[in-house]
């Protein structure tokens, strides 16, 4: 794999990527800390061809970004939770009417307005389902600064391959770490890239939600001469509302099984110093910016004589709740650590069946550090 | 040769869920003969509505259909038309859609000047959820949720459209289908951010509540609120206090389109021109 150094931000990578990776259109709100993704999608956009709009508030810039992604081009939103909570209704419209888009969602502290300006991973629970009803979301989790790059350019094919928004959590400590980032070059990213799937038949033979049960919509962009219909409404093949009772339970059926039957797509995790590891020893499941920390804790613990590892999931939803019984099943001493209060935990008892996790939550705002890390393990363990 | 409507509607989709009487399907018909005056591909043109009665509008209507959330027809609109300047698009929404919860995106499309018609199907209630006051209620009015009356100021669609900054602004009602094709032709055609106030009847969840339950009663009131500007012009502030004037209220050719202007971002970031100054435009505040 070629690669390139690059010396940025994980805000700024996250904008880069999602123009390597062929994104045209940005529609957003400022929102403290993700602020920085616009400021980069307003110079780089237009400068590509492509369009950047501050829109009047975050509803409407998720409503600008589906608006453009129906008409076929790769479209980015970024936010933090506050905005995920105002987007909510409108990505529960994209998850219905099958319209992919990416989401960044740089985390900072809440509830509402919360802690703008520290971090926090306190939107993982609210990213498996930011609206109502059932669908199945696909989140992805940077845990590093070329994570903030990598991570959206694989949103962007998964939100086209599954034909649903993807959402991209980082996080404050990220999105404002400056630093060095290895990424793939331009143009692998650019061999990487997986179009949506059309269809090239006669118009009367085309109907863009008659699918296989565990597969996508095959949605032609808007303009192209198939002309059909777009609802957040219970619909048929055509996308015409309807209440036929089959139709709506297979529709929604499909939203489910459409990804849960395909999680060998999006499961990707981070296995560290995990080999050795045997029954009596420890175990560190963390994601995202504290897994920095779980790292150069696992190092120090090493170096003490306690072997230690660490389970970190990438894609957060749908969660690898395989991998994760396996871990768990083979290592008796497990320690969550969350910028929250369980959130990722509540996920890890149910994937493992186990209720004697060890948990690290930190919910002051402040990141965590490798010695608070070592120092729980040594303490109950 | 009679005109041929079959070319632009879901026949399959027949009949609309709209009561018998409803002025919707007038309004169907007038933008249907709109755009085949204009000439339009219906390949070219994309329908954006809301939630309510109007929503139904673009599921009968063969374009390119989106049936968006409640209020934000304007917004996913304004995606498609960024994302897509060549094409035409087109909103409808009603009075709670874009005035009520979507009023925000209402005034900042306005202010922006992107080149979207904007057709609000008024009929002053809510009308597919049984009668709940809209902001374009008339006061005194019954509602369901206001059985005493509704004590609710309410907006001029078209005063509010003005002050934003859109640059065409007019209002029809559907008893004059002729003069409303040719306002919706005239609103399509202007480049620039068109709002039309187009009064609609519901006498079933407005009309019957409030002594006009036939569809004939409640066009009669239509009528009775309604006058052309230029009557309406000569009238003194009394006469004008309870009257909506219809026509073509603003039309500001030399306003600068939204798309076109980002042409000239594109330029900047591009090296082609110099960056956009403060002089670049007229008026600046």
């Amino acid at each position: 794999m070629a690669t390139r150094e690059v010396i940025s931000t994980g805000n700024e990578l996250s904008a880069m990527a999602a123009i390597d990776a062929g994104c045209t259109f940005y529609g957003g709100y400022p929102l403290t800390p993700s602020s920085e993704i616009m400021h980069v999608c307003s110079d780089l956009l237009p400068k590509a061809g492509g369009a950047s709009i501050q829109m009047e508030d975050e509803i409407a810039g998720v409503c600008a970004v589906i608006g453009a992604s129906m008409s076929g081009v790769r479209a980015l939103t970024a936010t933090s939770g506050p905005g995920v909570s105002l987007k909510a209704e409108n990505l529960g419209l994209a998850q219905m009417a099958e319209i992919p888009l990416v989401l960044v969602n740089v985390m900072r502290g809440g509830p509402s307005t919360g802690l703008p300006t520290r971090v926090s991973q306190g939107d993982v629970r609210q990213a498996s389902n930011p609206s109502h009803g059932d669908y199945r979301s696909i989140t992805l989790c940077a845990g590093n600064l070329a994570e903030c790059y990598t991570e959206v350019v694989r949103a962007f094919n998964l939100a086209d391959r599954f034909m649903q928004p993807v959402i991209v959590l980082t996080d404050e400590t990220l999105g404002h770490m400056h630093g060095k980032a290895m990424l793939p070059t331009q143009e692998e990213v650019k061999a990487g890239i997986v179009p949506r799937k059309t269809f090239d038949g006669p118009t009367d033979e085309y109907f863009p939600y008659e699918c296989e049960s565990d597969q996508p919509a095959v949605l032609n962009p808007m303009f192209k001469g198939y002309r059909y219909h777009f609802t957040g409404l219970h619909h048929d093949k055509n996308g015409f509302p309807t209440e036929e009772i089959e139709t709506c339970r297979k529709l929604i059926q499909r939203l489910e099984d459409k990804v849960m039957m395909h999680t060998d797509e999006i499961e990707l995790n981070e296995e560290f110093m995990c080999d050795d590891l045997e029954e009596n020893d420890v175990l560190i499941i963390a994601y995202g910016s504290v897994s920095l920390a779980a790292k150069e804790a696992i190092r120090h613990l090493r170096a003490d004589g306690i072997k230690a590892g660490l389970f970190r999931p990438i894609t957060l939803w749908p969660s690898p709740a395989k991998r994760i019984k396996y871990f768990t099943d083979k290592v008796k001493n497990v320690l969550c650590v969350e910028l929250n209060i369980r959130q990722y935990t509540e996920e890890i008892e149910r994937a493992s069946g186990r209720l004697d996790l060890e948990g690290l939550y930190k919910v002051n705002g402040r990141a965590i550090s490798p010695h608070e890390i070592a120092n729980k393990v040594k303490e109950v363990f | 040769m009679a005109f041929n409507y079959n070319k632009y509607l879901r026949l399959e989709k027949m009949p609309t869920l709209w009561c018998w009487g409803c002025g919707d399907g007038v309004i169907l018909k007038a933008f249907i003969r709109a755009v085949d005056k204009l000439g339009l591909s219906q390949d070219d043109v994309c329908v954006v509505s809301g939630i309510g009665c109007s929503g139904r509008f673009s599921s009968y209507i063969d374009f390119n259909t989106i049936h968006t959330t409640h209020g934000r027809t304007v917004a996913y609109a304004t995606g498609v038309k960024l994302a897509n300047p060549d094409k035409h698009v087109i909103c409808v929404a009603g009075d709670g859609d874009s005035l009520a919860i979507g009023g925000n995106h209402t005034i900042h499309a306005c202010r922006r000047n992107i080149d979207i018609t904007f057709i609000i199907i008024n009929n002053f209630i809510y009308g597919l959820t049984n009668s709940q006051t809209s902001p374009t209620t008339p006061q005194g009015m019954w509602t369901v949720t206001q059985k005493a009356g509704n004590i609710d100021p309410t907006f001029d669609v078209c005063k509010l459209a003005i002050a934003a900054g859109a640059s065409f602004v007019g209002r029809e009602s559907m008893l004059d289908p002729k003069k409303l094709e040719k306002i919706i032709v005239k609103a399509i055609d202007h480049k620039g951010f068109s709002c039309l106030d187009v009064l609609s009847n519901c006498h079933v969840n407005l009309g019957r509540k409030n002594k006009m339950a036939s569809a004939m009663q409640t066009l009669d009131w239509i009528d009775s609120i309604t006058i052309a500007k230029k009557k309406y012009d000569t009238l003194t502030p009394e006469e004008q206090l309870n009257l909506l004037p219809t026509g073509i209220l603003k039309q500001d050719t030399e306003a600068r389109e939204y798309c076109d202007m980002y042409k000239e971002v594109r330029a900047v970031h591009q090296g082609k021109r110099a960056k956009i100054t403060q002089a670049d435009f007229t008026k600046r505040i």
